[in-house]
């Protein structure tokens, strides 16, 4: 089975700090890392080659230094890695960002099943996967927890919802975004790392594409545009109690109840 | 002679004490009739929760007039039962003595009270650009326990232990007096060093209220190999080696599948796979990227050549978080997958660790017992734990005699201590003993006398 796994890398730390007057993110002397949601669907990937066979290859969409995070996959595990690398797509939003990554998957592909996180931490929506598979045209799964071959050309998917988990039988090729925490990513290889080139993640730019209309792509192809970015309200509230145990653990039964944190 | 706490001593300190930090009799919570220790109790006939020197002060001046024992706790995350109140008497608790009440800057130190908890330190300094090196596994513990303990801890191969850190201290002595041990000086040769005494004392001396710690400057940059090793024997055996490298690493940490097996149960999730029966984990740290990956890559390299399959890279805060966390919840999994046990917290030099653990080994055989350990494998200090499991107390009691005896007797013969770590406090004392000898228990015994003549500080601890 061959496996696309659509990967970001973002900021090195989570507590990425915004410019308040500006808006722009902060990213001086920020590293930059895989996504961690990524790489839940990296091992879901692995661990489905490891069952039956085939490739997993990793694909991003970002500046030349993505080509670390595509390293870290080849590290990881991934038999190939493909860098979409172009000033046209930069700006782009979920919508523009979705067709940049479904035109290289087109290109470098055909493959079985896209694998793709739940979400990033710095972007946050939640639905490059969804919009890929859109413009693909095939069948995707959300908040993957396991997938298995279902025979004929099908795959059996797993997936979470509130209170139950979804069985979805989908024809391939298909698309599945992972579940976070569904499993114990495997850590980058020493080994792999010394033997991979130079030369290992492959570029593609706008040229390489089979659609080559810029106007597609970047921020001109964005549907959406960013007006303004700030952080959060900071809303941490402490409060110290104090009294009998018998007394706080039954103030506590009860604050944890009503914040719908455990169930009576 | 100590006196039990009489009524007329309790009205003393409920005009001393508000009533909401002073507790009494069966107001006491079980909790303080511990430690860590399993098997050792007893309950305080009082519980002071102190906050402030002054106030430490004259408890210590009345309890010393009226020759009531006094046993000082913070957190009570202890090993060795230190904070049990064997005489009862009165139990003086730091945690509410937990301010910070000095960064300077530029002389690096800090200043803070005894009560302030380890992991509230490292993020006070962290988040201000400066490094506490001590890693002691339980954050939760006080700083006035670590200082009482010489606690130690992960990072000591590079930077030593809690004693190196700790540069001035203000403490009480028996008879109420308060006296400031150090200060803020990088070079000390004024005298006998009475500071020292007091660290790693177990409050045997006097009660700490206060210290100044030495900082440095946050290393910017950190990563960890987790490299996995056929056997337990070639991984000790790289040890060593990885330690005449010079590549200076922050941690060499040494652990077993068995033990990763207890973790993932207790954690109840998985570790990342390394396949094979044994694991060291390695970290180097440093102000430049470039230069720590370099010298983790040498270290990696080494690792490969003595027999390691592979090396894993772990170098973001999801990886970190991943293998650490695992790490960390090493002693209370063993504990959680026991019905009983009790430790063991050698140190041997460590050019000396390979033949100490291949006798831990043999003595499992030898005992037919669960004996899981891991440990600070860089600077030759391990944590073997003897299980219970399925054996009588009785037949535990007696194992657990002979497997001690053993494990001290080889420790000794390779040159080791009784313990690194966690101290001695009440449990470990006839171990003390054998290893230093009656001379010196002796001088131990009249340093004790000097500065508590009447015997009112944690009596039956250390050497008393």
């Amino acid at each position: 089975m061959d496996i696309l796994v659509c990967i970001k890398q973002v900021p090195g730390s989570t507590n990425v700090q915004v410019d308040p007057e500006t808006g722009v993110l902060k990213r001086d002397s920020q590293k930059g890392k895989l996504n961690p949601y990524d790489l839940f669907a990296l091992e879901l990937a692995f661990s489905l080659r490891e069952r039956v066979g085939g490739t997993v290859t990793a694909l991003t969409m970002g500046p030349a230094q993505a080509e670390r995070a595509l390293l870290e996959c080849l590290y990881m595990g991934a038999d190939r890695a493909l860098l979409l690398c172009d000033r046209r797509f930069a700006g782009a939003d979920v919508l523009a960002t979705s067709r940049a990554l479904s035109a290289g998957i087109r290109r470098a592909g055909p493959f079985d099943l896209i694998v793709c996180g739940k979400q990033t931490t710095d972007g946050d929506t939640a639905q490059v996967g969804a919009e890929i598979a859109e413009l693909l045209d095939i069948p995707h799964a959300c908040n993957v927890r396991e997938i298995s071959p279902a025979g004929s050309g099908q795959l059996m998917a797993e997936t979470v919802l509130e209170r139950e988990i979804l069985c979805v039988r989908m024809s391939m090729p298909c698309l599945v975004t992972a579940e976070k925490d569904i499993n114990t990513p495997r850590l980058p290889s020493f080994v792999r790392k010394m033997a991979a080139s130079d030369k290992a993640v492959e570029l593609l730019t706008l040229d390489d594409l089979p659609d080559r209309d810029e106007r597609l792509y970047g921020l001109t192809g964005s549907a959406t545009q960013v007006e303004r970015i700030f952080p959060p309200d900071n809303e941490t509230v402490q409060e110290h109690w104090a009294g009998p145990n018998a007394e706080l653990a039954e103030k506590l039964y009860a604050f944890l109840l009503d914040a719908t944190l455990i169930e009576r | 002679m100590l006196n039990r706490v009489q009524p007329q001593d309790v009205e003393y300190f409920r005009g001393l004490i508000p009533a909401e930090r002073l507790l009494v009799g069966a107001d006491i919570g079980s909790d303080y009739s511990h430690d860590e220790l399993e098997g050792v109790h007893r309950s305080p006939d009082l519980v002071i929760r102190a906050i402030s020197t002054e106030e430490v002060s004259r408890v210590l001046a009345y309890a010393n007039k009226r020759c009531l024992p006094v046993v000082t706790r913070g957190s009570g995350t202890g090993l060795v039962g230190g904070a049990v109140a064997i005489e009862g008497g009165i139990l003086l608790e730091t945690t509410l003595m937990n301010a910070i009440l000095e960064l300077d800057e530029r002389n690096f130190t800090v200043t803070v009270q005894a009560g302030v908890l380890l992991m509230d330190l490292s993020k006070y300094v962290e988040e201000r650009g400066f490094f506490y090196p001590p890693d002691p596994g339980e954050k939760s513990a006080t700083l006035g326990g670590n200082i009482s303990t010489n606690a130690g801890g992960m990072r000591a191969v590079k930077y030593g232990v809690t004693r190196d850190y700790v540069l001035a201290l203000r403490a009480v002595l028996p008879d109420g007096s308060v006296e400031v041990f150090g200060g803020k000086v990088v070079k000390n040769s004024s005298g006998y060093s009475l500071k020292d005494l007091l660290i790693g004392a177990e409050g045997t001396l006097a009660v700490i209220t206060e210290a100044t710690l030495r900082l440095l400057p946050l290393p910017a940059e950190n990563i960890s190999l987790l490299c996995p090793f056929p056997s337990f024997h070639q991984a000790i055996a790289a040890v060593p080696e990885l330690l005449q490298l010079g590549v200076d690493p922050t941690a060499v940490e040494f652990f077993t599948r068995d033990v990763i097996a207890l973790a993932e149960d207790f954690l109840g999730k998985r570790f990342p796979k390394i396949g094979t029966d044994a694991a060291l984990l390695l970290t180097f740290d440093g102000s430049d990227a470039a230069e720590v990956e370099a010298r983790s890559e040498k270290a990696a390299r080494l690792c490969l050549t003595l027999g390691a399959p592979d090396v894993f890279i772990v170098d973001t805060d999801e990886r970190k978080s991943a293998v650490w966390s695992a790490r960390g919840a090493f002693l209370e999994a063993i504990k959680a997958g026991a019905v009983q046990m009790d430790e063991c917290d050698v140190v041997v030099p460590r050019a000396n660790i390979i033949p100490f653990v291949e006798r831990v080994e043999q003595l499992s055989r030898e005992l037919d017992m669960r004996i899981p350990y891991f440990g600070h494998a860089g600077d030759g200090n391990l944590h073997i734990y003897l299980c219970r499991d399925g054996l009588s107390k009785d037949a535990f009691e007696q194992k657990l005699g002979q497997g001690f005896a053993v494990l001290y007797e080889k420790a000794a013969e390779l040159g080791g201590m009784v313990s690194g770590e966690h101290g001695i406090g009440w449990a470990k004392r006839g171990y003390l003993e054998d290893r230093l000898g009656p001379l010196q228990v002796a001088l131990m015994a009249r340093v004790k006398a000097a500065f508590d003549s009447n015997g009112i500080l944690n009596p039956h601890k250390v050497c008393t």
